[in-house]
């Protein structure tokens, strides 16, 4: 089964157009990898699935385990399972990670976090995090290792992973990419990865991969394959190259 | 005045309206003082604390003590408006707090000035002197009966800061949308002396306006002002604070938030002034606006009057960043319930620099005072 559907979407940011006719299927349980230069759209794509409201869909739909989500709000679609990290989240004053993990973990602040729960905030060096509001002075690699975890405490059947290994030095990246991997068997969700490094690939266990350049998506391939061409020839060669799967994903 | 031994003692009526205030019972308090209207009907300080503070009122102590004369409008001038004049010419009453020399107080105090008459002009005048070394934490609360209107509150706080000693004092007013009020505060600090001043107002009030000022005389003298105002039907909120930093290598920092909605209009003010050498400042103002019917200014003020003095300000004034209410909405919140987290979260009580068992107690009196 589907878990989601692009179809033909095009998407306009701040009257620019971004996205111009995307269309792709990510089947249940597989991970995808997504490359693509700088200002190619891969934010944009990640951020019409999730619904944020400032990129306005102009004709396509997308699909969410078969229901058609293109007209839903963000918290619909959030609540429906699809889950975000962000490359860049904001800064809020005031909301502790506390209490932010634990609305993502559906429980409200005066309840404590299980003992499970806890093992993960410590395995994710967060601990000392807990009582500081969220993303308020936080490194780099702190920042994904939280949003990484809001995500896996959302449990969610769509992960959409903005560059999660950006910024993240060595031991981080293989803790954050393990769990997610970990996450998505035992789960049988589905994940959506975002990344410029082929680092990630040795522990997430993507299907394909694929190039999004000038607003549509090329090449439906082998991530790691894409990857080493994308070393060798950049992106425009590795287009040309042919090297690909005849089908879809 | 009739002061009784007992909490009990004072009306039933009353001490519900306070308990909905915040105001608990006085086991888990260094101290009590209620003032209703125009006199103090209960003043204990619990025996746990005794020897390390005293409490009283005010005409009380002045008849205890005659030096205590040497305080009176030494820091606030008996002329300095029409409200100082009217408390100058006569007062009811209000709290003489004294904590004494090397005392530590680590439980909040609760001063509870209510008014329950109609049409009534509260007259106080409150001193509080914070001896040499001492450290104290006081938390007062200022209320009124549920049905009373149109009343008007004039309180005078004088605040003695001695030598080394550390005073964190924090005010919750909690008045009526019909209510005047008009505190008019000054501290003096001596040297090594930290005032740190936290004023909250969440209620609905028809008009509050206050400007206090810490004078930083000693050296190393510090001051800071944290203030959590919520402005909600129709309020007027002019709330300034006021550092004179005359002590060398004196320092003040303040910081406020303000949210302003329902027609309410909030006007922030704040002077810093370095008169001495190697002063430092730094004020910081956050304002949210939530519909256009309301109104925030933030007038900051800043003053040097020798070349090693530093002061900063940042201030910033506006909406509820979308992108901060859509990412709280992409971990399952709908807009209202993304709105009120921020909106709580801007109110966060931390910034006040209370230990941790004050901090949950502001927290639970903003969490009573957030419910109506």
């Amino acid at each position: 089964m589907n878990v989601l559907e692009v179809k033909d979407l095009r998407v306009k940011v701040e009257n620019k157009m971004i996205l111009n006719g995307v269309s792709f299927d990510l089947k249940s349980g597989e991970s995808h990898v997504l490359f693509g230069p700088n200002g190619s759209g891969k934010t944009t794509l990640i951020s019409a699935i999730i619904g944020l409201p400032s990129y306005e869909v102009l004709s396509g739909k997308i699909f969410f385990m078969g229901n058609d989500i293109t007209a839903k709000s963000v918290e619909e679609r959030s609540k429906m399972g699809i889950a975000v990290s962000f490359q860049n989240p904001p800064e809020i004053t005031g909301v502790k990670l506390a209490d932010l993990l634990k609305l993502c973990l559906g429980k409200t602040p005066k309840e404590d976090f299980g003992g499970e729960e806890e093992s993960l905030i410590e395995a994710f060096k967060l601990t000392d995090f807990l009582n500081r509001d969220t993303n308020v002075g936080f490194s780099g690699g702190e920042r994904k290792r939280s949003e990484i975890l809001q995500l896996i405490f959302l449990k969610p059947k769509l992960l959409l992973l903005d560059e999660p290994d950006s910024g993240v030095d060595v031991e981080s990246l293989k803790l954050i990419t393990n769990e997610i991997q970990r996450y998505v068997e035992n789960s049988g969700s589905s994940a959506l990865v975002i990344t410029h490094k082929g680092d990630i690939l040795d522990y997430v266990k993507a299907k394909y991969g694929c190039v999004l350049l000038d607003g549509t998506i090329h090449c439906f391939s082998n991530p790691k394959r894409i990857y080493e061409n994308i070393k060798r020839e950049g992106y425009e060669g590795c287009i040309k190259c042919e090297e690909r799967t005849t089908e879809r994903w | 005045m009739a002061n009784k031994d007992e909490l009990t003692s004072i009306p039933h009526k009353i001490l519900e309206e306070a308990y909905k205030a915040g105001v608990s019972s006085e086991k888990e308090r260094a101290g009590t003082f209620f003032h209703i209207d125009q006199a103090t009907i209960y003043s204990k300080v619990n025996e746990v604390f005794k020897g390390k503070i005293e409490l009283m009122d005010i005409k009380d102590a002045l008849q205890k003590y005659s030096w205590l004369n040497e305080y009176m409008w030494k820091a606030v001038p008996r002329d300095q408006d029409e409200f100082t004049r009217k408390v100058a010419e006569s007062f009811s009453g209000g709290y003489f707090m004294r904590i004494l020399p090397d005392a530590e107080i680590t439980f909040p105090l609760q001063a509870c000035l209510m008014i329950t008459q109609k049409n009534l002009e509260q007259r106080v005048h409150n001193v509080i002197i914070a001896e040499e070394e001492s450290k104290a934490h006081i938390i007062t609360s200022c209320l009124q009966h549920s049905t009373v209107e149109n009343a008007a509150h004039l309180g005078i706080s004088e605040i003695y800061v001695k030598k080394g000693a550390s005073l964190n004092f924090t005010m919750v007013h909690q008045w009526k949308e019909k209510t005047i009020v008009r505190p008019r505060s000054a501290t003096m600090i001596e040297d090594k002396g930290t005032f740190v001043s936290n004023y909250i107002c969440l209620k609905p009030v028809r008009d509050v306006q206050m400007y206090p000022i810490a004078y930083c005389n000693g050296e190393d003298s510090k001051v800071s002002f944290n203030s959590i105002l919520y402005g909600h039907k129709n309020s007027l909120l002019d709330i300034g604070s006021k550092a004179i930093l005359n002590g060398k290598g004196s320092k003040a920092e303040m910081i406020s938030r303000a949210i302003t909605r329902e027609g309410s209009k909030i006007i922030v003010r704040g002077l810093i002034e370095g008169n001495g050498p190697e002063c430092k400042g730094h004020l910081e103002c956050k304002g949210l606006i939530i519909n256009d019917e309301s109104f925030i200014q933030s007038i900051p003020e800043l003053v040097a009057r020798k070349k090693g003095v530093e002061i900063t300000h940042e201030a910033a004034v506006g909406k509820i960043s979308e992108k901060e209410i859509v990412y709280l909405m992409t971990r399952r919140l709908s807009r209202d319930q993304a709105v009120s987290l921020i909106i709580r979260g801007f109110m966060d009580v931390s910034i006040m620099g209370l230990p941790e068992s004050l901090n949950s107690e502001i927290s639970r009196i903003i969490e009573i005072a957030a419910r109506t």
